[in-house]
């Protein structure tokens, strides 16, 4: 039995992760050797492992899927939701030898190998689950190969990573310069288009088919490590997308004549971002329409006077409940942060629109009578239920009826 | 939204007797859909024909009827009981179809008894092929080909469109009795004919065949303000063309990129809001061409089935007790998650094994029966495993079947089960 078994098992690469209270998980290497630290999360979503690991938000992080079997589909083109991957590294239970699925085209080991990203199969996710819910998100070193043997190297390694608190990483992620972003949803063959839709609930945002391509207005992303679906669902609304760098300053923004704001998710703590802080603030008083996500929203708080910390494990997964408040319904939602607005520092006119149920954490804000509005979790999903894709719908309204006003 | 204070006794009916296709998993659902009731209060009558269930136990209920679950029968306990309302999506098709007979009879009319859990058009809706079809089309989901048909030589001429292998699905049957696949004219012709004879309204679906197909069913929960959660994603790995209940089946449903798993989420919940099961679980199946991504929609049942009593035991949701508590008027996030126990039912479990159910045959007891397995269910039991890989959860299934396999190993010709 054990030969007839290792003639299927290549001899395996060792892999390590050491985290920085000296816990040890040993496994196998499964894409690039070398070593690598950052914060160590977990993610609980049960699929979409692709958009996970390009996600540039998980950028200085070790990603640890809780899912049994991650690289089952394999890798595609139309999966990525930054220019490659984006986590410090991946830790996962058990990688598959093989991938299985019409869009694959290249296995999830390969793909990170050529990224150079260390990741190890064959650790007991469980285990290190239940640590960092214990203990809380910790700093950790990722090793595969020669690296690996040295164990000590490793821990005093995971030890030396500063953490993310106090962490400024927007910039590092960002673009270089501002650029267009012309791409909308990808369709499939049957026509079917990848974002929620349903006329019933009026829950899921629609395709604007009837829109021409930047008819409804011009939009700004600040890029502080923007996922490419936020960017899909922009244009899908008919909007014009112009992507700068988290550098920007309002008056930059402002010179490209903007009919929106949009704020991007993206790594490491909101709070040293003082200068997009004051361009937030600057750009709110403009009058335009803001909406944040994730780090955005978290920077729009700051910008307005509400503090923000750094939680225990945050909020990772797919499976997350939001009360939406004006309803009183619950949507399941797409989540991915480790620090937070505190509730109770808000300022006065920033009212909440959306609170989790997992925590009762803040998940949505509104400001009073202006057109400006946010949330904590992942409206664009990808990976996760697309439940929330009204926001989009919401933002384009709100660009259409600020162009009128403003006689555009 | 409060539970219902306006009813005060409920009559919850059983699935009878238990034959392949439909057997203790109903069972399962009942007790814990009388026990969630009687703990809310309710006066809780039963009706079910075996006594060979849990659900028959005397303090299961509070009046227990050892009866068969059929119109005639029922009506008269329904006229001694006086219940409020009937819960009929705890026993099966069985229990579907007494509860449409009543209806049609005119018998919870005159008695003023309020069906809760599924409404009479969202049976019909979900049990009719041909308006559910309709209502599929309404809301852009694609179904295979399909004509109705209502004599063999229709069924002939329907094979012209639908092309060989031609599927037969009789309308209103339990387990697809009576149901199979037709390879060619004469197949057709026979399989039809027993079709015909099967179904209550002498109607089968001749059907294009999508077999080899990937195949999918999503466990669905519904509550009255229309908060809708995935339970669980169940993937066959067995392919179109095995009944589900002869597959064996995987949850979670592991080769389905996020895109995909998104887009049959949406599906699933589109299906339950059209078909109009307001309150309760259903479970949509769906069939995915494993070369083109292209989705089709199979069936959906507006009820507790097969599926949901291993979604519950693999998820740790207990989708029958959530259904009869959101029959009553709570909604999901008034209820209490009972795996985490401090977070509320409104969220989709998220799992880190693996589980693995795997059917168990007798043929050995059936002798002459057909070994080969189509769709038209066979297995008479089965067995769930969970593992932290499918490769581990699958080689338990296997050894838990006592068949004297310890796992997946290779055998000889002529090997036979020990039984």
């Amino acid at each position: 039995m054990a030969a007839a078994l290792s003639r299927i098992d290549p001899p395996s690469t060792p892999g390590l992760l050491a985290l920085a209270d000296g816990t040890l998980f040993r496994g196998r290497a499964l894409a690039a050797e070398g070593r690598t630290c950052g914060e160590v999360v977990f993610n609980t979503a049960m699929t979409g492992y692709q958009e996970v690991v390009t996600d540039p938000s998980y950028h200085q992080q070790i990603v640890t899927l809780t899912a049994a079997h991650v690289g089952v589909v394999g890798v595609n083109p139309d999966d990525e939701e930054g220019r490659g991957p984006q986590v410090a590294g991946l830790v996962v239970r058990d990688a598959p030898r093989m991938f299985a699925s019409w869009r694959g085209r290249e296995d999830l080991g390969a793909y990170l190998r050529r990224a150079g990203v260390v990741a190890v199969a064959d650790i007991d996710t469980r285990r290190l689950t239940h640590l960092l819910r214990e203990r809380g998100a910790m700093a950790g070193c990722i090793a595969a190969g020669e690296a690996a043997r040295d164990e000590a190297a490793c821990v005093a390694a995971a030890r030396a990573f500063p953490g993310l608190q106090g962490a400024a990483l927007a910039e590092a992620v960002s673009v270089p310069e501002p650029a267009g972003w012309a791409a909308g949803s990808v369709r499939w063959l049957d026509g079917h288009v990848l974002e929620g839709r349903s006329e019933k609930t009026g829950l899921e945002g629609q395709v604007r088919g009837d829109m021409s391509p930047g008819a409804a207005g011009h939009v700004v992303a600040f890029d502080f490590g923007v996922k490419r679906n936020i960017l899909r669902l922009l244009v899908d609304r008919g909007l014009r997308v112009t992507v700068v760098p988290a550098a920007t300053t309002a008056a930059q923004a402002l010179a490209l004549r903007p009919d929106g704001i949009f704020l991007s998710n993206g790594p490491g703590d909101p709070e040293p971002l003082q200068a997009q802080q004051a361009a937030i603030r600057e750009l709110v008083g403009s009058g335009l329409p803001v909406f944040g996500i994730c780090l955005g929203h978290q920077l729009l708080c700051l910008a307005l006077g509400a503090r923000t910390f750094k939680m225990k494990f945050g909020h990772h997964g797919a499976n997350h409940p939001v009360r939406e408040l004006a309803t009183g319904r619950v949507l399941i939602t797409s989540q991915n942060h480790g620090f937070a607005a505190d509730p109770a520092t808000l300022p006065a006119e920033l009212r909440v629109t959306h609170v989790s149920l997992f925590d009762g954490s803040l998940q949505g804000v509104e400001l009073a009578g202006r057109p400006v509005f946010s949330f904590q979790g992942h409206p664009e999903a990808s990976p996760g239920p697309r439940e929330l894709a009204g926001l989009f719908d919401r933002f384009a309204r709100e660009v259409v009826a600020g162009r009128a006003a403003r006689g555009k | 939204m409060p539970k219902r204070t306006d009813l005060k006794s409920i009559l919850i009916l059983g699935a009878g007797p238990i034959v392949i296709g439909q057997a203790c998993e109903f069972d399962y659902s009942g007790v814990q859909a009388c026990k969630a009731l009687r703990a809310e209060g309710y006066r809780v009558v039963l009706v079910n024909s075996n006594p060979a269930t849990i659900m028959t136990d005397p303090e299961t209920a509070d009046a227990v009827y050892i009866e068969p679950v059929e119109w005639e029968t029922v009506t008269r306990i329904l006229e001694r009981e006086r219940p409020d309302a009937l819960l009929p999506t705890m026993g099966g098709q069985t229990a579907l179809n007494c509860a449409l007979d009543l209806f049609r009879h005119g018998v919870l009319q005159r008695l003023g008894v309020e069906l809760i859990g599924a409404k009479v058009e969202a049976i019909e809706k979900a049990e009719d092929r041909e308006l559910f079809s309709k209502a599929m089309r309404s809301i852009g989901l694609e179904m295979p080909q399909a004509v109705f048909c209502r004599s063999v030589p229709e069924a002939l001429a329907a094979a012209e469109t639908v092309g060989f292998p031609a599927i037969v699905r009789p309308s209103f049957t339990l387990g697809g009795t009576g149901g199979g696949i037709g390879h060619d004219a004469d197949e057709l012709a026979a399989i039809a004919a027993r079709g015909i004879e099967a179904s209550p309204i002498g109607q089968i679906l001749v059907e294009q065949s999508v077999l080899g197909w990937k195949e999918f069913e999503m466990e669905v929960v519904r509550d009255r303000a229309d908060n809708c959660v995935i339970v669980c994603a169940i993937e066959n790995l067995d392919p179109m063309g095995v009944h589900t209940g002869d597959s064996i089946t995987v949850a979670p449903a592991l080769t389905l990129t996020d895109k995909e798993y998104q887009r049959m989420r949406e599906a699933s919940f589109a299906v339950i809001r059209e078909i109009g099961v307001e309150t309760g679980g259903s479970n949509v199946q769906f069939a995915i061409d494993p070369r083109t991504g292209r989705m089709v929609v199979i069936e959906m049942n507006p009820r507790v089935s097969r599926s949901s009593a291993l979604a519950s035991k693999a998820t740790g949701f207990p989708i029958a007790k959530v259904a009869a508590r959101l029959a009553v008027g709570y909604t999901l996030d008034e209820l209490g998650n009972e795996i985490t126990r401090v977070t509320p039912a409104s969220f989709e479990p998220a799992i880190d094994y693996v589980v693995v159910k795997c059917p168990r045959f007798a043929f050995e007891k059936f002798k002459g029966a057909q070994t080969r397995l189509g769709t038209q269910m066979k297995s008479v039991g089965e067995v769930m495993a969970i593992g932290r890989t499918f490769q581990e959860a699958l080689q338990k299934a296997l050894r838990g079947l006592e068949i004297g396999a310890a796992g997946l190993e290779r055998r000889g010709p002529g090997w036979t089960s020990r039984g």
